[in-house]
């Protein structure tokens, strides 16, 4: 396995290659970007004069704000460009999309594709820095990051803690960058869902990961859950009865029984309510959602901070 | 017709059993004799010193690319990087536009192959109209045009009872039927072979079961008609086996490996670099372990490249939009010398039979053997020679080679068709 990283020009692309030590600076830095309470955020010029493009060629609402405020928050300038609407719908290559963009000098591009590898094919072939903001079905990096720093601010560490991962996780890169990160910092991690939805194989992604088809098996003890949404969009066919998924693979607050009494109950978002977890649970006490929201801006704060000052 | 005598080279030519130091004579394009010591008087002389001497080689599947993609590849420039892999018979595929299902196709192919190039360019038939899968292709005319077997490779025969019928009518024209192995509906989306690989790097998987399910069909139906049977680059550990097992139940079924399912695994595509995407796919350790015992033990009857040219634009995209293929006609002898023989796990003769003897049995060919009477082909090859392989010096219009930068120790060293010298290393 080629460590991309260190070829390249310093982006970030994914969680695999990243070491433990940049991701314990950028949740360390993360925690200074977070605003104190009832206050809002500080205002900061450490990126004065650079500029960021937003590249979105898949949908993406929180995402793309996330990182545009973050940006602005550091006194960058943001500039954000949807597929739709833009020369990409003309037929244009990625390739000339991208050398389009890099002949007009940003300092970094921040990019969500469809295409697994998306950012790496072109990291191979763009001299500029390339943050992955979600590529295809491989990896969301600051995403995981947001969900550590998320966990750190209710838990001492990683180490140790029962991570449960719950839905589509065959499609899902919010679940191989977590497992990917929470695997270099010791945690247990059981990752869970019907059986076409999580691939066996998925047992060697990473030390201490579990795989069980039962959901009370896995909450059994957790310190985490993070739901997952399940991604109809990159599904051939029904993974089993829609009528059934909830039924077998959504979270109910009686669900909560079988965790740890102080669990907090993740999920990365957008929440589809009554389909991967009730509306009890999501609206709970122990939901964090919102605070992952809230820590997607610190967290890409110290992302684009690294990489461009 | 041209004259040449090559001398002071080893001669290996499995078909007639001969391994030794010999001269060997071409008179007027026609193999004169074998041995030591022969007069040659005016006749132009090949010093192949310190080199091996062997029928010319067979690549039994290429991908020409004319009629229809020219922007790709021609019969010109697929032969061009035929003849400079060492190669000097070749049979190019079905999948042109038009799909070549009748004579007239086939006979454009042949005559234009006459006019660009001097190497052995021999058609292989669709099984279907357009390779649709639903009605049988003119397959007894395009045998009188001059295929030398069907095969609707890329879009395998689905329907079972369409590939009995085919199995049932190749047995009139004694051609056999090549099969692309894969069940469609198993490897639909897929981008690479499914594993732990595949699920790292989120990308979708073509299961192994894909490709046994149909050996085992085509298998079935071969022992059911009694056809002639060619399992195309052949890729998994179960392939093999299910082959080796017809085989030991006397059907009369044969099958063909690519260098770069014996060479490289799916652990290469952690770069996404699209040059590594091909169907079927990089397989595992295990499988690449199958097919060199496949080699070894004779269940593999020919290595052949699946040369499949796509223009640059075409790969420089997203891993998931790229056409699958990969160009192998000039690195086959490189990479077959370096991962089986190098390693000691076969010698030179049966290197030569892979690239001789086995396809010309596959598909009844005159070609492969230097025996007195027959067409002066030749093709010498080294074994100590360093040499590194530049896709962008490469004579196909291609360059998608997953080998780009690879050293290599030997390889070829002349291609000579019909007594003509045509490729020469160097020049």
């Amino acid at each position: 396995m080629i460590a991309l990283d260190q070829k390249m020009a310093p982006g970030l692309l994914d969680i695999e290659h990243l070491e433990r030590s940049a991701i314990e600076q950028i949740l360390d830095r993360a925690r200074f970007f977070q605003p104190p309470p009832n206050d809002s955020y500080r205002r900061l010029e450490s990126l004065k004069g650079k500029t960021v493009v937003n590249l979105f060629f898949e949908a993406s609402t929180r995402t793309r704000i996330s990182f545009e405020i973050a940006a602005r928050r550091l006194g960058a300038e943001t500039l954000t460009i949807a597929a739709q609407g833009s020369s990409v719908s003309k037929g244009e290559s990625l390739v000339d999309t991208l050398n389009t963009l890099a002949a007009m000098r940003p300092h970094a591009i921040v990019m969500r594709h469809a295409a697994s590898g998306a950012p790496h094919f072109l990291a191979r072939h763009l001299k500029i820095p390339i943050v992955n903001a979600g590529d295809g079905t491989h990896e969301h990096p600051t995403q995981a990051l947001l969900d550590a720093r998320t966990i750190l601010d209710h838990r001492p560490s990683l180490a140790g803690l029962r991570v449960a991962i719950i839905g589509d996780i065959a499609h899902s890169r919010v679940a191989r960058s977590n497992v990917h990160l929470l695997s270099k910092f010791g945690a247990e991690i059981v990752l869970c869902g019907p059986p076409s939805l999580l691939p066996r194989e998925l047992a060697d992604l990473a030390p201490g990961v579990q795989l069980s088809w039962d959901m009370t098996e896995a909450i059994q003890g957790a310190d985490v859950i993070m739901m997952l949404r399940v991604q109809l969009e990159r599904q051939h066919e029904a993974p089993m009865s829609s009528g059934e998924y909830f039924r077998f693979y959504g979270l109910r607050l009686e669900h909560l029984n079988f965790a740890k009494p102080n669990v907090i109950v993740m999920h990365p978002g957008p929440i589809n309510r009554g389909r991967e977890l009730s509306s009890e649970v999501a609206d709970s006490q122990k939901s964090v959602i919102l605070n992952q929201v809230e820590n997607g801006v610190a967290v890409r704060m110290a992302v684009l901070e690294r990489i461009l000052s | 017709m041209k004259s040449l005598f090559i001398f002071g080279g080893r001669v290996v030519d499995p078909a007639s059993g001969f391994d030794g130091r010999a001269d060997v004579l071409i008179r007027n394009g026609i193999v004169e004799a074998i041995g030591s010591n022969l007069e040659a008087p005016g006749v132009p002389r090949f010093d192949a010193t310190g080199t091996i001497v062997a029928p010319g080689f067979i690549d039994m599947h290429v991908h020409l690319r004319e009629p229809g993609i020219e922007h790709a590849e021609t019969i010109e420039t697929g032969a061009r990087a035929a003849a400079a892999g060492g190669f000097t018979t070749i049979c190019c595929m079905p999948n042109t536009i038009p799909v070549n299902d009748n004579a007239t196709v086939t006979s454009y192919i042949v005559q234009r192959a006459r006019q660009v190039t001097k190497v052995n360019v021999l058609p292989i038939g669709a099984i279907t109209k357009g390779s649709l899968g639903e009605e049988l292709a003119a397959i007894g005319s395009m045998h009188e045009a001059g295929i030398v077997a069907i095969s609707d490779d890329g879009r395998p025969v689905m329907n079972s009872r369409v590939m009995r019928r085919a199995m049932e009518l190749a047995l009139a024209f004694d051609i056999p039927v090549i099969d692309h192995c894969e069940d469609l509906n198993l490897s639909a989306g897929g981008d690479m072979h499914e594993g732990a690989q595949s699920v790292r790097l989120g990308l979708r998987g073509i299961p192994a079961a894909s490709e046994d399910v149909m050996v085992a069909r085509d298998l079935l139906l071969a022992e059911l008609t009694g056809a002639r049977f060619h399992v195309a680059h052949l890729s998994t550990q179960r392939s093999v086996a299910m082959v080796a097992f017809a085989k030991s139940k006397g059907l009369k079924v044969t099958c063909e490996v690519t260098p770069h399912h014996f060479a490289i695994t799916d652990e290469e595509l952690g770069t996404y670099d699209s040059n590594f995407r091909m169907k079927p796919p990089l397989r595992r350790d295990r499988d690449v372990e199958a097919m060199i015992e496949g080699i070894v033990s004779g269940v593999i009857d020919a290595i052949a490249t699946d040369h499949a040219p796509h223009a640059g634009s075409e790969k420089m995209q997203e891993f998931e939009r790229c056409p699958f293929g990969i160009t192998g006609l000039e690195t086959a002898i490189g990479l077959s010398l370096s991962e089986l023989v190098h390693t000691g796990r076969i010698g030179v003769v049966r290197l030569v039979e892979l690239f001789t003897t086995g396809p010309a049995g596959v598909l009844k060919l005159k070609q492969g053997t230097l025996k007195p009477g027959g067409q002066g082909d030749v093709t010498i090859f080294d074994l100590d020679h360093e040499w590194t392989y530049d896709a962008q010096q490469s004579c196909s219009k291609s360059k998608n080679s997953p080998f780009d930068g690879r050293r290599f120790l030997g390889g070829p060293v002349a291609t000579i068709v019909a007594g003509e010298t045509i490729w020469q290393r160097g020049s």
